[in-house]
Order: structure tokens, then C-alpha cells, then sequence
């Protein structure tokens, strides 16, 4: 996984809450068996629209973006947060995201930011109202903050997930570190639970 | 005094360390095709076996077609992604139901139809529906490609502490209120993100009294008020489900397992963090008219008017969701005519609302402007339903019957509605383009879709004659 590293760029608003992944990457791109190039199809169907927000130019290149609570409800699909990073974006921020969304975003190294509403929606009016104006997140010392200094903000994350993204660190290679607990907690317990094979078709 | 979720959590615990999530074993690890190729590829790469086949079991669901499936599939994107399943089932030894296997079918009808999913059990699957199987008691996660692959490789999962809801629905269910009925209620209830961070416990005598199909139906729309999972504590119910089921124990493991699932439940005064309680009797038969699963109203209802919103960006949610899905505030759901049912899903594909739907519409024709299709949960519920004659029924109405599969749940394979066209259909979700696009859903029971399909619009169930 990628490190993660301060990021200074524009902000994309995305005025609207309940985005699900549905949205963000259509089914028909699931097909694809790699985690790759997920980027052009993100927000398909929206994008059609000429006057949606990613359609303007002017936050071409932003790597910050902001929504409306609750993002990234529904499916568990990965392609979606494929998709943002492989757009460009490299944080997200909203009031709340969705439990399975916040957990693929953190696996891949792109950072989901939680502040109050009030605080999203200041950060949504000022890019639309300045979509030049840069916004910096800073994950070692836990901010948001304008570029010009008169907004910073100080976010919760877990410091598991803090240190892993920060250090780009394997997930799996971590608690591998740890197997010989797994090997133990399987030795110990009781033979209770149902094994897949055979799975050979009935007759 | 722990409640359920929690004594399933602390029996799972391999691992627990101060400032990291807890390491959970994971019992059951369900694969299918579209959320794992990248898992799979990724451990290739890393050199890692996958730990546990035997506590595995892959299918394909999400892309197969549901007819022709004997002649060659149109889409090479798909039969790449089922291949690509088939060859990695074969090289990390995972048991896999391929597409002419007759237990293939949607994965979460064919755990619990297996035996495969039991009370006290952790169970995965790359799928936010994954709570499904939460109605037999396990505590079960929808996790994402990098979650699938860390399974694969460890059998278990990070995951973070969460919060416990419960969800008391009291009293009983008026006639043709179905389970579809109570969670979308539930979702209306407490909104879309209401249940995030929760893993949420069904509790009252409306869910007691529930067969496995219906509590099914329930906790597989969990994710739809966002909780992380959702269970129902084993009962009477849950046992004489299982009973006899291929990975059912047997025997003097039978009644060991037995006494192990009887102490599977919440202990008196247990704290919920949150609590919510419905009256059975206050639920009607539901629609939804929007574009998520929160936007219902009873059938008798109409559609809301977005100057009732009580903030003005919910105002802006409804008047978005009644653009996209072409309605008119203050219309009846019953004047809104409809041009496609989809009686399937992880929700609603099982036997009993098969044959819910089936004693709908028997001995009467779908409307001529309608097309209707039934889509099976699996093979073997195809079987089953054939046994019974449901297929007949359905074939003399004017259904489609199709094999097993997501179907137009979802619209990754080639049942999908076309642009502007409204389908009430007995799936989960009802999001802009989700069963195709442009396509314009309706959520509802497999009772009210079938009586629907007869009529070409809503109709309020309880008004059907049963002949």
C-alpha cells in the first residue's frame, strides 16, 4: 500500500448525501479482474450530465473531495474507492461514511476524514464559491485546514488505521506476524464448525 | 451480561491489543466471483496460500445469465470473471459450485441451504448482503477485496469494536405484511445511515415468530440502514431449519451442537447501545418511491411532497430522487403504472416467497404490459419450487422462470431494465441505475410484486382475494 503523504490541492464538492457506491462505480465496471483503470468510470452515470461537478473543469486535478454524510453507502464493492483513488483523490471528507466503504478506503491508503456537518458544509460553499482555493490535510497531525489559515480543524482516526496508512504497511503481513496466535486459537477450540469439502456435486 | 453479538465476538478472539482492532477467527468464508479475482491475483503475487479451503466455498452468482446458459454466455467480460473464479478454485484447492453444479445460486441462499452457515458462527463474504446469514444466529460481515484477500490468507479479520443496536418489533403482523414489509419500516425508521457502527439484534415477538425465510429477508437488508451486521438469537426455528441440512451436524455432534447454540443468546438486562422498537401491528405493506431503501411508504400512501422536507437538503434528496424516478409528489402508489417485476435476490428468492408470490398470481395472467420474471435463489430452489408445481403456476401467468443467479438484483449480467423503465421488484436496492441504467426501481414484498405484475401497478395486497 501506498504511503500516505500531506495533501495540498483543490476540493471537489459533492453537495449530496447518501452517495452509494452504485453511484460511484456502476456493476457493468465490476467485471473488470483488476484494480486497476477504475478511474475513467468513476461517477458513470452522473457524469453523463454536463452540469455535474466533475465535469467542471475547474477541479480538474483536485485531489481532495467533499460529500454529503453517509458516503459510500451500500455495496462492499472495492472498485469504488479504486475508482476515487484512481481518479486522483487522495482524501475524502464527510460528515459520515458508510462502515465497509471507510474500512476498503483505509485498506487502499486513501484517507476518509470526518468533521462535523457544519464544518463540511463551511468546506462545500467555500469550493463552490473558490474552487481555486486549496485546502490542506495533513494526517500526522490530524488537520483540515484552508490553505489561507482561517479554517483548521483537528479529525479522529484510529490509530491503527493512522499508522498504517502513514506507513504504507501489509495489512496481511502484519497479522501474519501473528500467526502462531492464529495456530494456537486453532488448536484450542472445539471441532464444531462445518467444513466445506467435499464439495464435490451430488449425484 | 453480554449480549448475543458479543459472546460470538469474545469466542472469536485471537488477538487482542491495546490501540489495534481485535483479531476475530473467521469460521466461514463465502467467495464469489466478482469481488475476489484481485484478492486472489494479489496473493498469487505475495506467494501466500489461502490458509483454510475447507473453511471456504466459492460460487458464481453476480454475473452468471439466467437462462441459455447450455448455449455460449454474449458477455466476454463475464466469462472471463467466472473462468477466473473456476481457475483460482482450482489452484488454491477452494471448494467451488460452478454454474452446472445444482446447489449454484445466489450466495447467500446457499450457505444457510447447506447447513454451511450455523448459529455462533463468524461468516464473510466479499457482499454487503453477507448479514443475511445473521438470521441463523452467526455474526456475519460484509467485507471488501483487501478484507476477501486478508481471510483468505489468515482466516481472520481486523475489525474494529462496534456498537450493538436492538430492534424490538412487538405484537404481531397484520395479514399480507410481510418481513419485506417490517425491514423496509425499520429502514424508514431509522434512516440509510442509521444503523453505521451498529451490529444490530432483531428482537420481538414479530421476529420470533418469523420463519427462517422471512428473518433471511430481514437481516439481508441490515446494510441498507448501514449496520455492520445484523442477527436474530437461535431459537426452535433455527434448530428444525438446520436439522438435516448436508453440513448439519449429526448425531451426538447434533446434540453437542445443540447445547452450545441454546446458550447463543442475549443475556438478561444486556445494554444495547441504542434501542429501537416498532409495533407489528403499525406496519403496512410497504413501496418504496425513491432511490434509496429508506424512501417508502405504505401502499395506501402517496408520494411525498418534498415541501414537507424538514431541511432543505432533504428537500433537495426528494426532489432529486422524484426527478430520477419520474413521479409526482402527492400521486397514490397505486395509480403508478409499471412495466417490468422482478420476483429474486439475495432478499427474496427462497422457497417461501416463491411460493408467497406464486399463490399471488395462480390462476391469473400478468397484465400485457408487463414483463415479469421469477429468478430462483439457487438450483436447488428451482428444484424445489418445480417439485411443487410453482414453476407451472408462474409459466400460466405470463413469468419468466430462470435459473439461479443476482439476476436483475443488480444488473451485472444480461437481465437488466431498460432506460425510464419502473420495475417493482422484490430486491434490496432501489439506487439510480441499479438494475440498469436509467432504470427506475420500486422495493416491495414478493406478495405485492406478483400481485403488481397482475395488475400493471401497486395494489394493496390486503385487498388481493386469495382464490
Amino acid at each position: 500500500m501506498r504511503k500516505f503523504e500531506a495533501v495540498r490541492s483543490k476540493a471537489l464538492p459533492l453537495n449530496r448525501a447518501d452517495v452509494d457506491t452504485d453511484q460511484i462505480i456502476p456493476a457493468k465496471y465490476l467485471k473488470r479482474i483488476e484494480r486497476t483503470g477504475f478511474g475513467e468510470f468513476l461517477f458513470d452515470d452522473w457524469r453523463k450530465d454536463p452540469a455535474f461537478i466533475l465535469n467542471e473543469g475547474v477541479f480538474s486535478g483536485a485531489r481532495i473531495l467533499v460529500a454529503g454524510a453517509n458516503f459510500g453507502c451500500g455495496s462492499s464493492r472495492e472498485h469504488a474507492p479504486w475508482a476515487l483513488e484512481d481518479y486522483g483523490f487522495r482524501a475524502l471528507i464527510a460528515p459520515s461514511f458508510a462502515d465497509i466503504f471507510r474500512n476498503n478506503c483505509a485498506k487502499i491508503g486513501l484517507l476518509t476524514i470526518t468533521l462535523a456537518p457544519e464544518d463540511v458544509e463551511f468546506l462545500i460553499a467555500r469550493a463552490e464559491e473558490l474552487p481555486e482555493a486549496e485546502t490542506i490535510v495533513d494526517l500526522e497531525s490530524q488537520t483540515v485546514a484552508t490553505a489561507d489559515g482561517s479554517f483548521v480543524r483537528s479529525f479522529e482516526i484510529d490509530p491503527a488505521v493512522k499508522r498504517n496508512l502513514l506507513e504504507g504497511l501489509d495489512a496481511i503481513g502484519l497479522t501474519l506476524e501473528h500467526e502462531p496466535d492464529i495456530d494456537a486459537f486453532e488448536a484450542a477450540r472445539p471441532d464444531r464448525y462445518p467444513s466445506t469439502t467435499p464439495a464435490e456435486a451430488p449425484a | 451480561m453480554p449480549t448475543i453479538a458479543e459472546k460470538i465476538w469474545e469466542e472469536h478472539l485471537v488477538r487482542r491489543e491495546e490501540g489495534l482492532p481485535d483479531l476475530l477467527y473467521i469460521d466461514l468464508h463465502l467467495v464469489h466471483e466478482v469481488t475476489s479475482p484481485q484478492a486472489f491475483e494479489s496473493l498469487r503475487l505475495a506467494g501466500r496460500p489461502v490458509r483454510r479451503p475447507d473453511r471456504t466455498l466459492a460460487t458464481v452468482d453476480h454475473n452468471v445469465p439466467t437462462e441459455g446458459r447450455d448455449r455460449p454466455w454474449d458477455d466476454p467480460l463475464s466469462i472471463q470473471q467466472v473462468e477466473t473464479l473456476r481457475d483460482n478454485c482450482a489452484e488454491f484447492e477452494v471448494p467451488f459450485y460452478d454454474i452446472d453444479d445444482p446447489r449454484q445460486g445466489i450466495v447467500h441462499v446457499v450457505g444457510p441451504e447447506q447447513g454451511l452457515s450455523q448459529p455462533g458462527m463468524t461468516i464473510v463474504c466479499g457482499d454487503s448482503h453477507t448479514s443475511t446469514h445473521g438470521a441463523l444466529g452467526a455474526l456475519a460481515i460484509g467485507i471488501g477485496t483487501s478484507e476477501v484477500e486478508h481471510v483468505l490468507a489468515t482466516q481472520t479479520l481486523p475489525q474494529a469494536a462496534q456498537k450493538t443496536m436492538a430492534i424490538e418489533v412487538d405484537g404481531e403482523l397484520a395479514p399480507g405484511v410481510t418481513a419485506k414489509d417490517v425491514i423496509l419500516t425499520i429502514i424508514n425508521t431509522i434512516g440509510v445511515g442509521g444503523g453505521t457502527g451498529h451490529i444490530v439484534e432483531y428482537r420481538g415477538e414479530v421476529i420470533r415468530s418469523l420463519p427462517m425465510a422471512g428473518r433471511m429477508t430481514i437481516c439481508n437488508m441490515s446494510i441498507e440502514a448501514g449496520a455492520r451486521a445484523g442477527l436474530v438469537a437461535p431459537d426452535d426455528i433455527t434448530f428444525d431449519y438446520l436439522e438435516g441440512r448436508p453440513s448439519s451436524p449429526t448425531g451426538a455432534a447434533w446434540e453437542r451442537a445443540l447445547d452450545h447454540w441454546r446458550g447463543l443468546a442475549t443475556d438478561e438486562g444486556a445494554h444495547f447501545d441504542t434501542t429501537v422498537q416498532l409495533a407489528g401491528a403499525d406496519i403496512e405493506p410497504c413501496v418504496t418511491w425513491g432511490t434509496n431503501p429508506a424512501q417508502s411508504v405504505p401502499v395506501s400512501g402517496r408520494v411525498p411532497d418534498p415541501g414537507d422536507a424538514t431541511s432543505e437538503s432533504a428537500r433537495e434528496q426528494t426532489e432529486r430522487a422524484l426527478r430520477y424516478m419520474d413521479l409526482e409528489a402527492g400521486t397514490a402508489l397505486a395509480d403508478v403504472p409499471l412495466d417490468r417485476v422482478f420476483i429474486g435476490s439475495c432478499t427474496n428468492s427462497r422457497l417461501e416467497d416463491l411460493r408467497a408470490a406464486a399463490a399471488t398470481v395462480r390462476g391469473r395472467q400478468v397484465a400485457s404490459s408487463v414483463r415479469a420474471m421469477v429468478v430462483p435463489g439457487s438450483g436447488l430452489v428451482k428444484a424445489a419450487a418445480e417439485a411443487e408445481g410453482l414453476d407451472e403456476v408462474f409459466r400460466a401467468a405470463g413469468f419468466e422462470w430462470r435459473d439461479a443467479g443476482c439476476s436483475m438484483c443488480l444488473g451485472m449480467n444480461p437481465d437488466i431494465l431498460l432506460p425510464g423503465e419502473r420495475c417493482a421488484s422484490t430486491s434490496n436496492r432501489n439506487f439510480e441505475g441499479r438494475q440498469g441504467p436509467g432504470g427506475r426501481t420500486h422495493l416491495v414484498s414478493p406478495q405485492m410484486a406478483a400481485a403488481a405484475a397482475v395488475a400493471g401497478h401497486f395494489v394493496d395486497i390486503r385487498d388481493w382475494e386469495m382464490r
